[in-house]
């Protein structure tokens, strides 16, 4: 187990530098520009002006090694420093990894806008196994009945309704009919008291569910099909022949056996809660990672792009290891070496 | 619930207090202002975009604003100089402003000429990349005269002088903040790009980039009386139609920017009653660019390219198909479908101000096929069998690229139709607007490039004077691979009348003489067809109806006048 982790730990290395390069290239290639936001009255020469001082005028290998640089060494240094409060070589003349729009440095712009992301998208996460969970075991055990029914209905419109759709609804029917929920998330509001988190809650209500659905129909649909998998072995026979309620064979039985692959998927899902979502984010302007991503991509905020990408491609490969050593903690039949 | 007497009681006394409020400071809460493109700096000499300096306009103030009707008026100085009381010199080669005295920065520090003269500094550094640079063109210097009077010289004659300083995009910073942030150090200065200190009306106490920002009134503020509102909140993100819904139909929001949406939507959401649509005409005028050089790509180098005239279009070189193409038009249909009350019909690519709107072309305002049929018939172009006109081999056929933008689309299907009434084939093309207007060199896709045969975009100028728009239609503006693409001579006009016009333009001084001069040019563009002007179009704004003292502006930032706006009670 040990030199398997620490093969593919040594593997994760080549593959994020590769992953890297072909972001940096990507990105690089794209005809976008830092100064399409501009009034058209600003003429070329300026525009011109503007993007050398971002560092444009250099070539495409310096501007790559400069940001391996500032991002895998200099970042991590100040991380460091930050944390212990020491000071470790001359460290104001180190170059930070500087967003184009705000210039200011990219990873204090992710650290401040992580913790709406984990609220919002890891909260829906949570009520997504929460609800998936239940429903999936119920609707295997009684399969085809009018709850499966319902419940593989439900999920499949969960499943193929974009959030765009289901977010812009709900503002819809909430906020501008009903008027209960604010349709715009306010990012300054502080939770004091209970009021206050009686309007936190109000704010949050319709971002998580509307995630929820979505991954709740997911995760259902998981756990059904294992449980369904597992219902008709002869194990589960035996437990019943040995007199054991039904509760304890599909509680203590089936579902722990169910749980395997379904815990594998939630942990590949994961690095979606550090990555924010995009669309519903930006419906419900929370101040989430996502936001900040579609917001660099529109006003071609290049360092914060390859930034966020990488970091997103980094959490990728380090869950998908997650995931495949839990499997084998998990399932003892699996073995790794 | 309250009684009715009490309740009429009640109003009465809130009516009464409201009055009283109005002359004091901070007393009617927070204004909340909310901008679909969220503020990412509050540096506006550092801004990637419109939302950035009107964020900072809270902030910081130039010394003269454009009032909403493009007229120049005092902020930080005693009044505006012109050639009459002095402040302008004879020749025009230098202008002197008088600072209000007694002013002082949020910090409480006095506000001299010493900051004005760092500001040009700051803008004018070669290395800083200012985006307000086009502002300070031609300055030669700008020295303080004493504590409280700056001049600022010109290398040439300026007959407009209000470059420098007037209206928010550039704005008056103070030197003892950004001293240490001039030139390539400036982007590294985040504590004080984020929290500008300035002398408007508010000053900044949050700033969350590509979110958020939350100002507070400024306690030094000159009119002891304003702002009305004690805190503002101004949020970023999201798209126009949930912005317009956020004031229109939920009422969350005392104010969206800038709402481009399909008139349709905008009066359904504008029925509920919470808030009203405003909107504003400055000189941004939706236009078709007609190429006028072969886009053939089998050119290679020369494709797109004047090379002395020697590279006509195909067919666009033909005066008949340009003004046919223009006559076909139905123009109102244009308005009614995509703009509602924030579009008019025009014939002028300078539509505003008013002394500078010709009527030489109003031809174009009615839609006439028999006639653009008449013209191509008489030019020789005749139907194909598949309805399609062609002379010599040459089809009438277009490629017509855009930015992807909804309302542009339909404004593109529209004209498609209505130009297959003339027996002429569009192809239509849409372009990211990033990549359209970005000036990527290695793209064929930009609008500077223009390898197709129209193109429509809009275009404007800042402020009110127009030498510097008309002059981008001279033979030297012409982008071309010589020049990186760069100039704004999108149709490769080229006329030496045209020129003589420019030059003329830049040493007339009087401004009746002035305005002869620009309509004159804008008329030769109209009608040799180099130009298809389409709409007028305005800035869209909705506020809510609570909230008192919106101008919408189009000549200066919107916030410009923050400092009036007031809660309606």
């Amino acid at each position: 187990m040990l030199r398997y982790t620490v093969r593919r730990l040594l593997f994760a290395i080549p593959t994020l530098l590769v992953v890297s390069f072909i972001i940096f290239a990507l990105l690089d290639l794209a005809p976008n520009d830092p100064t399409g936001d501009l009034p058209l009255t600003i003429p070329p020469e300026v525009r011109e002006q503007i993007r050398l001082s971002l560092g444009l005028g250099e070539p495409f290998h310096i501007r790559y090694f400069r940001w391996l640089e500032q991002f895998l060494v200099n970042e991590p240094l100040n991380m460091i420093e930050q944390i212990w409060g020491v000071e470790i070589g001359n460290s104001a003349e180190r170059l930070r990894v500087t967003s184009w729009s705000t210039r200011s440095p990219v990873v204090d712009l992710i650290i401040s806008r992580l913790p709406q992301t984990l609220w919002v998208v890891g909260l829906s996460y949570v009520v997504a196994v929460c609800i998936a969970v239940p429903i999936g075991v119920i609707s295997a055990y009684k399969q085809y009945s009018v709850f499966d029914q319902i419940g593989t209905f439900v999920s499949m419109i969960g499943f193929s309704v974009p959030t765009f759709f289901t977010g812009t609804l709900m503002i819809v029917i909430f906020s501008a009919q009903l008027g209960w929920l604010p349709s715009i998330y306010d990012t300054t509001h502080v939770v004091t008291d209970f009021d206050s988190f009686v309007t936190q809650l109000k704010q949050i209500i319709m971002p998580v569910m509307v995630l929820a659905l979505f991954s709740a129909a997911q995760l259902s649909r998981f756990m059904r099909s294992s449980m369904l998998d597992n219902l008709n072995l002869d194990y589960v026979r035996t437990a019943r022949a040995k007199g054991m309620t039904e509760s304890v064979v599909l509680l203590v039985h089936v579902l722990r056996n169910s749980l395997i692959p379904v815990v594998t998927v939630i942990a590949l899902g994961l690095p979606q809660v550090f990555a924010g979502a995009i669309i519903t984010e930006q419906i419900f302007r929370v101040n989430g990672i996502g936001q900040l991503l579609i917001i660099a991509i529109q006003g071609a905020d290049i360092p914060l792009v390859q930034t966020l990408t990488f970091i997103f491609a980094f959490l990728i490969v380090s869950f998908n290891l997650i995931a495949d050593l839990l499997y084998g903690i998990l399932d003892p039949r699996i073995r790794y070496d | 619930m309250l009684k009715p007497r009490l309740l009429i009681a009640a109003t009465a006394a809130a009516a009464m207090v409201a009055t009283a409020a109005h002359a004091e400071r901070a007393t009617d809460g927070q204004l909340k202002i909310l901008y679909w493109q969220a503020p990412s700096i509050l540096n506006p000499y550092l801004s990637g975009g419109t939302k950035d300096i009107d964020a900072s306009s809270l902030i910081v103030e130039p010394l003269a604003h454009y009032d909403e009707t493009g007229e120049i008026v005092p902020a930080l100085v005693t009044e505006i100089p012109t050639v009459a009381n002095g402040g302008v010199s004879k020749d025009f080669t230098s202008i002197t402003w008088d600072l209000m005295p007694g002013i002082v920065w949020s910090d409480g520090t006095p506000f001299t000429s010493a900051d004005v003269v760092f500001s040009a500094e700051y803008c004018m550094h070669p290395e800083g990349g200012c985006n307000a640079a086009p502002n300070f063109e031609d300055v030669k210097s700008v020295e303080a005269l004493d504590k409280h009077t700056v001049k600022i010289t010109f290398d040439v004659p300026k007959p407009f002088p209000y470059g420098p300083f007037v209206g928010s995009n550039s704005p008056v910073i103070q030197k003892a903040q950004f001293e240490n942030c001039m030139g390539a150090k400036a982007p590294e200065c985040t504590e004080q790009n984020f929290g500008t200190i300035g002398t408007g009306p508010f000053k900044v106490v949050e700033f969350r980039a590509n979110d958020v920002v939350l100002y507070e009134a400024n306690d030094k503020y000159r009119d002891a009386a304003k702002p009305a509102f004690a805190t503002v909140l101004m949020k970023g993100g999201g798209d126009a139609v949930s912005a317009a819904r956020a004031v229109l139909e939920t009422g969350e929001f005392d104010y969206a920017w800038n709402l481009q949406v399909e008139p349709e939507i905008l009066n359904t959401m504008a029925a509920a009653g919470k808030g009203k649509v405003i909107s504003a005409f400055g000189t941004s005028v939706e236009r078709i660019m007609v190429q006028l050089t072969n886009p053939d790509p089998a050119l290679g180098d020369k494709r797109a390219t004047y090379q002395d005239g020697n590279n006509p279009h195909p067919f666009l070189s033909d005066p008949a198909v340009r003004r046919a193409l223009s006559l076909a038009i139905d123009r109102e249909i244009l308005v009614e479908a995509g703009y509602g009350s924030a579009g008019q019909v025009t014939c002028n690519v300078l539509p505003a101000p008013a002394i500078y709107a010709s009527t030489a072309n109003d031809w174009c305002k009615t839609q006439d096929v028999a006639a653009a049929n008449k013209l191509l018939d008489d030019a020789g172009w005749a139907r194909g069998s598949d309805g399609v006109r062609e002379k010599d081999g040459v089809r009438l056929s277009l490629l017509y690229q855009t930015s992807t933008n909804s309302v542009r689309q339909g404004t593109q299907a529209l004209i498609k139709q209505m130009w297959q009434e003339i027996g002429v084939e569009t192809e239509l093309r849409n372009i990211s607007s990033s990549v359209f207007f970005g000036g990527d060199q290695s793209s064929p896709d930009t609008f500077q490039k223009f390898f197709s045969d129209v193109e429509m975009y809009t275009n404007l100028f800042n402020g009110t004077d127009p030498e510097k728009y008309m002059a981008r239609w001279t033979c030297d503006k012409m982008p071309s691979p010589d020049n990186q693409w760069i100039g704004n001579n999108m149709p490769r006009y080229c006329d030496p009348a045209y020129d003589k016009l420019a030059e003329q333009l830049a040493v007339t001084a009087a401004l009746e003489e002035r305005a002869v001069i620009a309509k004159k040019m804008n008329d030769m563009l109209i009608d040799y067809g180099a130009i298809i002007p389409l709409i007028h179009r305005g800035a869209v704004a909705a506020h809510s109806n609570t909230l008192g003292g919106v101008k919408q502006n189009v000549w200066d930032a919107t916030p410009w006048n923050i400092q009036d706006w007031h809660r309606i009670k």
